[in-house]
């Protein structure tokens, strides 16, 4: 008789047991965990998919009647992009910083301050941007304040994501490129940069999803209009769709709410869009070492 | 132990050699002569210092963090270690091969090719062409790569990569290349090829290059030394070092003796 072959004793069967249990478990378990956002999802699809017409993206918001997102939809990629312009080259070069020379007091110093800031809340980001920013403007929201509050949030996200990728490049590539007499700082730029490309990437779509939803530091920095919004960066309120969606879902008109859920699909749309972005570009480029 | 009486125009004079990691003293007063347009071979045991001692040559060994170095290195009388050197422009002078094969993974065969001259003088494109072309041939793999040159460089064998990696350095028109174990994680088809070129660039170029193949060291090179260390923690010495004929037929000392016929090792 076969010596793997067993009789199905008491001890086989209950490990056998305990194994489906455990298995049905780990399965049953993440399940759940991605129950809430396909719900999210679907829910506010239903709700919000049915005041997408050409007045929702055309249109200024009304107070009595379903108006437009268009200033929202302006305002977000306006602030959001500005704060990117702000913080991508900030987040990228401390990264490259921590990374390449960030083995000292300094990177030390740096890389706790940038763990410690992800965990700030961003309110009180917001309220610090109120203090320096616009209170030393003349008492100014713009666009320009907003940026800068959502640019504090991103930058340490950068920072660490792109140490991490840059960290991962084997080191064996940089010694190829010193020792052809390539100078250090030329064997980053054009030999270690473009090999974590794909992650820094990755992070920095990561970390504008992420703040392309804030709310509640946009407050206290571009206050938030129903109208036109301001022309000038630097001077003005302006809105976003996540402050629409924060006054126009406390109506008291439901067909006013009803645009509110319009503009929550299609943040959530904007955001989920950056995120799998950020997944193909990893999964296209990711394997290059 | 000094070898510095057999060879009469050396391209590198290595004078009383140490060299650290951290408090670690891995090799001891190494004396050694490396002859031109000749191929010298470096044999020992593992750990005996001979990946160190090469990089102590075109200064890599100072990017190791906490690594230290003590004596002189002249290449062509002048001493890479003086001060007001720029590790930069001795590296573009001494080239160098690694054991795994590590082309840029971001850049096509062409541009590995010559990822070490684009940042001097501005070339011409056709000069550039020619330059990649030589270089492949000299490497031995122009024919294998000459109909796919933009793509990348790693969808090449490992045997080719490092061909690639060597035609890389050639570029760069060093006086001596610097090669540690290049064929190590080869077959002996691609280990042949390798072999074959290093041959060939024996006539413009210095080649000093780590094998742990006996039959290797005695096929290609002209002059062997031979490291060793006396026991486990000691630093690397350069134990023997001579015309690769003598090492292998004759050598002097009893270790080199047994290492050579493969008794220990
Ligand atoms: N980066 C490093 N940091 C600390 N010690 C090191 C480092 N590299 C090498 N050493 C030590 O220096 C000594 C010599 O190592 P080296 O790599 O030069 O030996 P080798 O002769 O090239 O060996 P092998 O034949 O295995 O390649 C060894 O004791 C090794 O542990
Ligand atoms: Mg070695």
């Amino acid at each position: 008789m076969s010596q793997l072959r067993r009789p199905m004793t008491g001890r086989f069967k209950r490990r056998r047991i305990m194994d489906r249990a455990m298995t049905f478990a780990a399965y049953a378990c993440a399940a759940l965990a991605i129950i809430p956002l396909t719900w999210i999802v679907i829910y506010v699809f239903v709700k919000g998919i049915g005041v997408w017409n050409a007045r929702f993206f055309t249109q200024l918001p009304a107070l009595f009647e379903a108006g437009g997102v268009r200033n929202g939809i302006f305002g977000t990629l306006e602030v959001v992009g500005l704060s990117a312009a702000i913080g991508v080259p900030v987040g990228v070069m401390a990264g490259i910083f921590l990374a390449e020379y960030g083995d000292n007091i300094l990177g030390g110093t740096v890389r706790f301050t940038a763990d410690t800031m992800t965990g700030v809340p961003s309110i009180v980001v917001g309220l610090f941007v109120y203090g320096v920013v616009v209170l030393n403007t003349g008492g100014a929201y713009s666009a320009f304040a907003g940026a800068v509050a959502l640019a504090i949030l991103m930058i340490p996200i950068i920072t660490r994501t792109t140490e991490e990728m840059i960290r991962l490049v084997p080191n064996s590539i940089r010694e190829a490129s010193l020792a052809l007499g390539v100078p250090r700082w030329k064997t980053i730029l054009r030999v270690v940069l473009p090999t974590a490309l794909s992650g820094i990437v990755t992070g920095v779509f990561l970390s504008v999803a992420r703040v392309a939803g804030e709310t509640a530091p946009l407050i206290m920095t571009i206050f938030g209009t129903y109208y036109a919004i301001s022309k000038n960066i630097f001077d003005g309120p302006t809105t976003t769709l996540s402050l629409l969606i924060y006054k126009l879902g406390g109506a008291p008109n439901p067909e006013v709410v009803k645009v509110a859920w319009g503009a929550s699909l299609l943040l959530i749309l904007i955001v989920l869009g950056l995120s799998l972005l950020a997944r193909l570009i990893f999964k296209g480029e990711g394997a290059k070492f | 132990m000094s070898y510095l009486h057999e060879i009469s125009e050396p391209v590198v004079e290595v004078q009383d050699l140490n060299m650290y990691y951290g408090a670690f003293k891995a090799l001891d007063s190494v004396g050694m002569k490396i002859a031109k347009n000749r191929i010298t071979a470096l044999i020992g045991p593992s750990g005996c210092g001979k990946s160190t001692f090469i990089r102590g040559l075109n200064r890599m060994h100072e990017t190791v963090p906490g690594a230290r170095i003590e004596g002189k290195v002249l290449l062509d009388g002048e001493d890479v270690y003086a001060e007001n050197v720029d590790p930069v422009r001795v590296r573009r002078k001494v080239g160098m091969v690694f054991q795994k094969p590590n082309p840029f993974p971001t850049m096509s065969i062409y541009d590995n090719v010559i990822a070490g001259i684009k940042l001097g003088r501005r070339h011409k494109k056709s000069e550039l062409d020619e330059i990649v072309e030589r270089t492949l041939n000299q490497a031995a793999l122009w024919g294998e790569v000459k109909n796919k040159l933009k793509d990348s460089g790693m969808s090449l064998s490992g045997g080719q990569q490092q061909r690639l990696c060597i035609a890389r350095t050639l570029a760069v028109e060093p006086e001596v290349i610097l090669m540690d174990e290049p064929a190590s994680a080869l077959d002996p088809i691609s280990t042949q090829k390798i072999e074959d070129a290093i041959q060939d660039l024996k006539k413009s170029y210095t080649v000093v290059i780590v094998t742990h193949n006996m039959q290797q060291a005695s096929r290609v090179s002209d002059y062997t030394g031979f490291f060793f260390i006396e026991e486990m923690g000691a630093p690397g010495q350069l134990w023997e070092f001579g015309e690769t004929e003598r090492i292998f037929s004759n050598p002097k000392r009893k270790e080199t003796e047994d290492y050579v016929t493969g008794r220990f090792g």
